[in-house]
């Protein structure tokens, strides 16, 4: 296959949706500066995809399709986990948390973080002494090789499918957001871009992608950090003038409703220092924070990453530059997502996207020097062209992973049973990365307008409730045995979803129509002191009243758009009026479920073959004897 | 091909005596401390952290007392959390190069144990 040619015909038919554009909705930039977003979203691609043509001549087999022949540093794979997992959740949404909410939103980011040490202690260090590829080879290496395998892909497919597919929905709505390209023709962007680094450039494209992508998106931080540093002081300073800033007491006001009549201005701002003003269910908060720190070590796309570095020494080195740099964005979103709520302000926020993902974007342009300056939007195209980066780096990592569990794991592994060529091995890596890419667009643009935020709580919970217990187990108990993994993997797996699907992250017709019915209803009430400030005569409370009016109506016709959409419609997909179980998150519940599942199929179980190579695996993974063996092709 | 799931079959030199070494006192000293220390750091690691939401959730006037300025409890101890995560990244980074050289000598040694 000539790659070259392949590549830049792939290159241009992805130019292709950029430059012919179609009717431009409204975004975030303006009009007139988008060439300016497509300029910087150009520099980009231009980058990654020459990247992709160098690291293609350097993937001939399988080993450095799925792991770059094992030839990543300890400090590159570091940068590149880092880029693998900072999505646009974090980038964006975790930013956007804390400039509406204040400290809930900086709260949620830490449990991203210590997930690490879990990924530190138990995982990548006996990961990469036994393993080769994917989850399965951990699993298979003592277990019956083709029940685990078939119960190790199938884990990773799905996790990696609810991840992808949130990540999908996420790109359209968000680049829609940003610049007002439609969301089918950013989703097949994405898709077609992510394509083109993991089937030419496997993992070692793959991981290069991210490396830039982590270092752009640290870079974008630290600058913009150091401006709103200059322009409200450092910490003490800084969160002195957070409680003081009337924007953020505005909002805090307009949050807490009646409670804040009482209360001074600078009592108010100080609310936004405290808990409390977005995560009203903390059970559901613990629950959350169970699925991170259990559920990261157990992401296949994750776990993958550790099979790259050469030794379990190059392992530790990277999990600790990750954390640094994980770590280190979060610590300064605390500063972008606080500087956005006194820069930028929660109206302008909200207004454009309610979970407040366009804080960082608008946060750029105004610290570049406004709406209607060059430098405001150049850096706003900047920061939106970083978080354009970031979807497809991580897209590319979940891709890689589902792809090499159904050819690895599934064609290999089980069909085949390991009888094929080096040729073969990684032809069926690439038919397998088209076969989920194509997949990754159709559902991305069929799963259009869908509620997807249960999603990504989703791929947590099955990759803590299932993969987790059952990597864990396998590495460290010595009565764990096939029996065990493969009820461990259905239990947490069903556990993860039953719950999810009856739990409040669904849609429910019922309450919706209700709270629209709601809005209507109210809107006469609303629409009198409106009215009668628009008869006063007085210029400025006109065009208070004026806004407040069009307010109304937009959230009336809001309204009125999901009254009619659920028509008739009472109840979830589920068929359920409300919610059966009450958290968003079923980690609580479903990780415990997992853990007793592996133990009780253990026990009930016997496996000649798992009690056989304990002793093998152990010892392998405890001290990494024929570690650099497992890796020499 | 040999199977995936075995790669020691792929080496050249004779299977290893799993077993034996297994049962060497230096891989039963080694286990035992490294089996230790992981659990009592990730024990240690697993409640600081969830004394965060805990303590936001069911502690929330400790986490409103004000410290210097308008700095509070709660501000300080989110921080807290990344200095003690990185705190204990850095101390199992220490504390493995020590398991790394007992394991280098079992490494070396492979090949003679249990022959």
């Amino acid at each position: 296959m000539d790659k070259k040619r392949v590549l830049l015909i792939a290159a241009g038919a992805l130019a292709l949706p950029l430059i012919a554009m179609p009717a431009l909705a409204q975004g975030a930039v303006a009009d007139q500066w988008k060439w300016l977003t497509f300029l910087v979203f150009g520099a980009i691609i231009a980058v990654t995809m020459y990247v992709t043509f160098v690291a293609a001549k350097r993937v001939k087999t399988a080993a450095d399709f799925y792991a770059a022949g094992g030839g990543v540093s300890g400090l590159q794979n570091g940068w590149a986990i880092a880029g693998d997992y900072l999505s646009a959740a974090s980038f964006l949404g975790i930013a956007g948390l804390i400039s509406l909410y204040g400290y809930d939103g900086f709260m949620y980011s830490v449990g991203w973080l210590v997930a690490y040490i879990t990924v530190l202690l138990v995982i990548a260090e006996p990961c990469r002494n036994i393993g080769k590829y994917t989850l399965s080879d951990i699993l298979a290496y003592r277990n019956d090789p083709k029940k685990a395998r078939i119960v190790g892909a199938i884990s990773t497919i799905t996790v990696s499918t609810f991840y992808l597919t949130a990540q999908m929905v996420g790109a359209g709505v968000l680049i829609k957001t940003l610049i007002g390209i439609d969301y089918e023709v950013s989703v097949i962007t994405v898709g077609v871009l992510m394509l083109a680094y993991v089937l030419f450039g496997g993992m070692v494209a793959t991981t290069w992608v991210q490396i830039i992508k982590a270092v752009l998106l640290v870079c974008a931080s630290i600058l913009m950090v150091i401006m709103v540093w200059s322009q409200y002081g450092f910490f003490g300073d800084f969160l002195t003038n957070v409680v003081g800033d009337a924007k953020v007491q505005a909002r805090v006001a307009a949050l807490i409703g009646d409670k804040a009549t009482n209360l001074s201005a600078t009592q108010l701002g100080q609310i936004f220092l405290e808990p409390g003003l977005f995560l009203k269910v903390p059970l559901d908060q613990i629950s959350l924070g169970m699925a991170l720190v259990f559920g990261t070590a157990g992401m296949p796309h994750i776990l993958m990453r550790f099979f790259t570095v050469p030794t379990a020494q190059a392992a530790r080195t990277s999990v600790n530059w990750a954390m640094a740099i994980i770590g280190g964005f979060y610590v300064l979103t605390l500063f972008l997502g606080m500087g956005a709520a006194m820069k930028v302000g929660a109206p302008a926020i909200a207004g454009i996207d309610p979970g407040g993902n366009m804080a960082n974007p608008l946060l750029a342009q105004a610290l570049g020097g406004g709406p209607d300056s060059l430098g405001g939007n150049l850096f706003m195209a900047f920061v939106s062209a970083v978080a354009f980066a970031t979807i497809v780096a991580v897209v590319a990592g979940l891709v890689l992973a589902a792809a090499s569990a159904m050819a690895h794991d599934l064609y290999v592994g089980v069909i085949r049973k390991e009888h094929v060529t080096p040729q073969e091995q990684v032809k069926a890596a690439r038919i397998a990365t088209i076969f989920v890419g194509a997949m990754a667009i159709v559902i991305g643009i069929s799963a259009k307008g869908q509620n997807v935020a249960h999603l990504v709580a989703l791929a947590f919970a099955v990759a803590s409730s299932a993969n987790f217990p059952c990597v864990l187990l396998t590495l460290f108990w010595k009565r764990c045995n096939t029996g065990g993994i493969v009820l461990g993997m259905i239990v947490g797996t069903v556990a993860a979803i039953g719950l999810v699907m009856v739990s409040p992250n669904l849609t429910y017709p019922k309450a919706v129509k209700a709270a629209a019915q709601k809005v209507v209803d109210g809107a006469p009430a609303r629409m009198a002191p409106i009215t009668e400030a628009l008869a006063s005569g007085d210029a400025a409370k006109i065009a208070k009243a004026e806004k407040d009016k069009a307010a109304v109506d937009k959230a009336v016709a809001a309204a009125k758009a999901n009254l009619e959409k659920f028509k008739g419609d009472d109840t979830s997909i589920m068929g359920l009026e409300k919610p059966l179980f009450e958290l968003r998150n079923p980690g609580l519940i479903s990780i415990p479920l997992g853990f007793l599942a592996v133990i009780l199929g253990s026990l009930l179980y016997r496996d000649k073959r798992s009690e056989d190579m304990w002793d093998e695996l152990y010892v392998r993974q405890t001290t990494g004897i024929l570690a650099a063996k497992a890796t020499a092709h | 091909m040999s199977t995936a799931a075995t790669p020691a079959a792929q080496a050249p030199r004779p299977p290893l005596n799993w077993k034996a070494i297994d049962e060497d006192p230096r891989f039963q000293t080694l286990h035992s401390k490294k089996v230790t220390f992981l659990t009592s750091l990730m024990v240690f690691s697993l409640i600081y952290y969830f004394l965060l939401p805990i303590g936001a959730a069911y502690f929330t006037d400790l986490f409103k007392i004000k410290v210097y300025g308008v700095v509070n409890v709660g501000i300080l101890f989110a921080l807290s959390q990344f200095i003690v995560a990185w705190g204990i990244a850095f101390y199992y980074t220490a504390k493995a190069k020590k398991f790394d050289a007992m394991a280098a000598e079992l490494v070396r040694d492979a090949d003679k144990i249990g022959r």
